[in-house]
């Protein structure tokens, strides 16, 4: 497996769907390329930092009004 | 071996029911199922416009029209995947509105492979969160996405952010099962790429 090749399996292997033997080169190719390794790493981070922090704020007072204020369209449409 | 998928199970879920009684005029069902979903409509609306204003308009109109059109719902799909695809639809022609954007149509393909090929490769030490507070660290979050074209924002914002699955990715966008990995893969390195210029180790790279 060279890089272009693993870089195509990334998306399966994150998502936990790849099959046994491609798993196998990807972990052998990570072993032996430390530049794939850290693109794996840093990815890997990527996603998680993403999935761990709300980067947008949603305040009471937004939340409030706009429930209301979709409510109020709902009950007035029908 | 890390599985970011979301468990597929056979149960009926919560909604199903809530989404009949909705249909029978049921508002009280209609508005739980606001209260549950009324912040991930936001937030993908937040996300794929980068506009708050929009999203608060998007996340009123995307209920508005889901509640409007429940009888078209026919079950086949998850609620909420229903509902997210109103909210990106809404999304997307609000983007073409502001013509902000050249790509706003996630069936045109984004033809650059510009940071779709890895070039840094530092290592993130010591690790973002002990690095950066947290609104400093969301504004680098923020950034970075910003950045990302609108239909690789999209795919990262349901798949990544908001957890839902390939295929129901897929579903909600109305793209393949491979578009959806393809602009997935592009989006989380080109966000990698961004990233690593504020979280690289310091002297740890090729790059100054």
């Amino acid at each position: 497996m060279n890089c272009t090749d693993f870089l195509a399996q990334l998306t399966d292997y994150f998502d936990g769907q790849i099959d046994h033997e491609l798993l196998a080169q990807v972990q052998a190719h990570v072993r032996e390329c430390h530049h794939c390794e850290v693109v794996l790493d840093t990815t890997r981070q990527t996603i998680s930092i993403y999935r761990e922090h709300e980067i947008y704020e949603f305040p009471a007072e937004l939340r409030e009004r706009l429930h209301a204020a979709i409510m109020a369209k709902c009950r007035g449409c029908c | 071996m890390p599985a970011i998928q979301s468990p597929v199970t056979d149960e009926v879920h919560p909604d199903v029911a809530l989404v009949e009684r909705a249909k029978r005029g049921d508002t009280a069902a209609f508005e739980q199922l606001v209260r549950q979903y009324e912040r991930q409509i936001f937030r993908v609306a937040q996300h794929i416009t980068q506009n708050r204003e929009d999203a608060e308009d998007i996340t009123q109109d995307a209920f508005l029209k889901a509640y409007e059109k429940l009888d078209q719902f026919q079950g086949n799909s998850k609620f909420s995947t229903w509902l997210v695809r109103i909210a990106v639809n809404e999304s997307l022609m609000r983007l073409r509105k502001r013509k902000t954007s050249k790509t706003v149509s996630m069936d045109q393909d984004v033809q650059t492979e510009d940071g779709s090929i890895p070039r840094d490769f530092a290592e993130w030490r010591p690790n973002p969160e002990q690095n950066y507070g947290q609104s400093e660290l969301a504004e680098i979050l923020r950034k970075a996405i910003q950045g990302l074209p609108p239909g690789f924002r999209t795919v990262f914002t349901l798949r990544d952010v908001e957890n839902l699955s390939t295929e129901e990715t897929a579903e909600a966008l109305g793209l393949s099962v491979p578009a959806v990995k393809s602009r997935l893969l592009r989006a989380r390195l080109q966000l990698r790429e961004r990233l690593s210029r504020h979280f690289r180790q310091k002297n740890g790279g090729p790059k100054p």
